[in-house]
């Protein structure tokens, strides 16, 4: 009872902290938001017994994404943003409105084959990092969780290269 | 009461219990880094606040003076000055009662929430740290978090909000410089953290703190020649003590301690990302940094030296031992608060007392403390009667030593072994404070990238490798 309570209370912040992403004039101010969605997102997933992940979430977007692109804000040191032209805005919120439309679309088609079925008994490894690495290093997904390591790498040493004029 | 409220009074109580045991060595932490400055710098540091003792036969009058709201007037028969810890207290005092301004520039919002992340931060770490095995049936855990130590390492990336916030949020250069600095340090060195926390994760098979902390329980074998009881630590392997300096080095960084206190570093910065602030806001910032020490040193103990176990002597072995442990513990305190009376005792012949007046309170404050070490070792001294008496007659029900009692005396060693570790490990970050000068910002970039982070990789590689093998040769 307490845990399904908790859990529509961190997802009502998590709401409101999302579009508060988006209605701030103030980076610094969304950039916070962001980190508050994230923890509250942390926090959903503790209440549906992901621990592994709430950690990681916590760690890597909450801990470090984000404190890196407060770092730029601080470092550029950007008060407020200008409020865009109102023909910048319908463009904007036009293209806005079609991509979220669609993504809309596509949570309710998943969600409608999800909602119909009756929720399966957890086994007692759930979401232990034990069950995780399981199936990361044993299992199904090695290949795909390999690719995206490699994607990481390219990516980070494309960044060092395309930053760096002289190697 | 039902199951579930008792479930909740435990959870209750097991918060207060890790909040305190925080917030109670702070001000021992404080006192400590300004006698051991100045014993470092050949100075007797501070020795002066006093709190005036009344008579107790004038109590009555003055609790109902008090009750009327009339000012106290009393004669004080001791000044107690306990070696400088008064001062914590006045500071304290001082702090809440100073006034609290506020800047007209800064961001208002995020400037007041700014310290209370630094200290809530600080205080939620100490969630995983287990402090004993158990308690009639209870674990001594405020959270068992199947990720005990991931979350350790999240908890220390969101603290860098803090500090980055009070930086930013002042809306000048010198506490933006700070509060950048804090985060480029802290984000550099939680690599290395990391890393070197892996090992321990390798050598554990667990990230759970409390599964750590019971393996350490376990009997350290010398190349199965000897068996030495519940000291397997994990600083007793090479990969394990390299893992411990980088892991203890990325702390003082990330606690931003000297030799990396750059961001409030006063020469260049002010003070840093503290320099708007006043009164108990900055009591925050202060007190958060020392909770930070606490709660850093208390995970380095529990990850790599054996947490709560006592050294030599498994929870099992002291819970069935109880009563003679206690007859041993209290029989042999004794001796030792004998001596801090005597020692406290001799104090009266120093020459202060030689040269203040004779009715000057302070001269009976020896007296007071050598009554208090008698008091503590006579108390002592009947525990371990009582001990002794349970351990010969085997009639240990009779003096309470049995089930709860054993579980009760566990506890308390315990936590006194967790504390005394956690002050070791403070003692050490004031000791390298007053030693070591600061270093420069590219320095510690240095440090940090171009050694701490490949010594850590190549570690964890090395420890991995010797951990299969291992496996192939003797399992």
């Amino acid at each position: 009872m307490i845990e399904s309570v908790l859990f529509y209370l961190f997802s009502l912040v998590a709401i409101v902290a999302g579009v508060s992403v988006i209605t701030q004039r103030s980076p610094i101010a969304s950039a916070l938001s962001l980190v508050v969605c994230f923890f509250a997102l942390a926090a959903d997933y503790v209440m549906l017994d992901a621990h592994f992940v709430a950690v990681v979430q916590v760690l890597v977007y909450a801990g470090a994404i984000m404190v890196l692109f407060i770092f730029v804000i601080m470092l550029l040191n950007i008060r407020e943003t200008e409020p865009a032209a109102m023909g910048q805005l319908t463009a904007r919120s036009g293209g806005a409105l079609l991509i979220s439309g669609l993504l809309g679309v596509a949570l309710i088609a998943v969600l409608d084959s999800v909602v119909h079925q009756t929720p399966a008994e957890l086994p007692a490894e759930y979401g232990t990092i034990k069950a995780i690495g399981e199936a990361l290093f044993n299992g199904t997904y090695l290949l795909p969780f390999e690719a995206v390591s490699l994607l990481l790498t390219v990516g980070m040493i494309g960044a060092v290269v395309l930053a760096k004029r002289e190697l | 009461m039902s199951e579930f409220w008792l479930d909740m009074l435990v959870v209750v109580l097991r918060c207060v219990f890790s909040v305190a045991f925080v917030m109670n060595i702070v001000p021992l932490m404080i006192w400590g880094e300004r006698k051991g400055a100045a014993y470092i710098q050949d100075r007797p540091g501070p020795n002066r606040a006093p709190i005036d003792l009344p008579n107790p036969a004038d109590l009555p009058r003055l609790l109902s003076a008090a009750l009327r709201g009339e000012p106290l007037d009393y004669k004080p028969v001791v000044s107690l000055r306990a070696a400088g810890l008064i001062h914590t207290l006045t500071d304290v005092v001082k702090l809440a009662f100073k006034e609290d301004i506020t800047p007209d520039h800064v961001e208002k919002f995020y400037w007041f929430i700014a310290p209370v992340i630094a200290m809530s931060i600080a205080l939620c770490t100490f969630a995983v740290v287990p402090f004993g095995d158990s308690f009639l049936g209870y674990n001594l855990q405020v959270s068992s978090l199947d990720g005990g130590l991931l979350f350790v390492l999240a908890m220390t990336s969101l603290g860098v909000y803090g500090i980055m916030l009070a930086g930013w949020a002042s809306n000048n250069k010198f506490s933006l410089l700070g509060g950048l600095r804090a985060s480029a340090q802290m984000v550099s060195y939680e690599l290395a953290m990391g890393l070197s926390a892996v090992v321990v994760f390798l050598s554990a098979g667990s990230v759970s703190l409390a599964e750590i902390t019971r393996q350490q329980g376990e009997a350290l074998s010398i190349f199965g020649l000897v068996e030495i009881p519940a000291l397997n630590w994990n600083v007793f392997s090479p990969f394990g003590l390299l893992a411990f300096i980088l892991f203890w080095v990325a702390v003082f960084a990330e606690t931003n301690r000297t030799p990396f206190d750059l961001p409030e570093g006063e020469a260049e910065l002010v003070g840093g990302y503290h320099t708007e602030y006043s009164s108990f806001r900055f009591a925050l910032f202060f007190m958060a940094e020392y909770a930070n020490m606490i709660v850093a040193a208390a995970v380095t103990a529990t990850m790599f030296f054996g947490g709560y176990n006592v050294p030599l002597f498994s929870g099992a072995f002291l819970r069935e031992n109880a009563d003679m442990v206690l007859a041993v513990l209290g029989l042999g305190a004794i001796p030792a608060f004998l001596g801090l009376a005597v020692v406290a005792w001799k104090r009266r012949g120093r020459p202060f007392y030689a040269a203040i007046p004779s009715d000057d309170p302070r001269r009976n404050e020896p007296a007071f403390f050598t009554a208090v070490w008698l008091g503590a070792a006579a108390a002592h001294g009947g525990l371990g009667v009582a001990g002794l008496m349970g351990g010969l007659t085997g009639l240990s029900a009779l003096v309470g030593v049995e089930g709860l009692g054993a579980d009760l005396l566990v506890f308390v060693l315990h936590v006194s072994s967790l504390g005394v570790k956690v002050l070791i490990g403070g003692w050490i970050f004031i000791w390298v404070r007053w030693t070591l000068p600061r270093m420069r910002y590219d320095q510690l970039m240095n440090l940090g990238w171009r050694y701490m982070l490949p010594i850590a990789l190549v570690n964890v590689f090395c420890a991995a490798g010797w951990i299969i093998l291992r496996h192939e040769l003797f399992a």
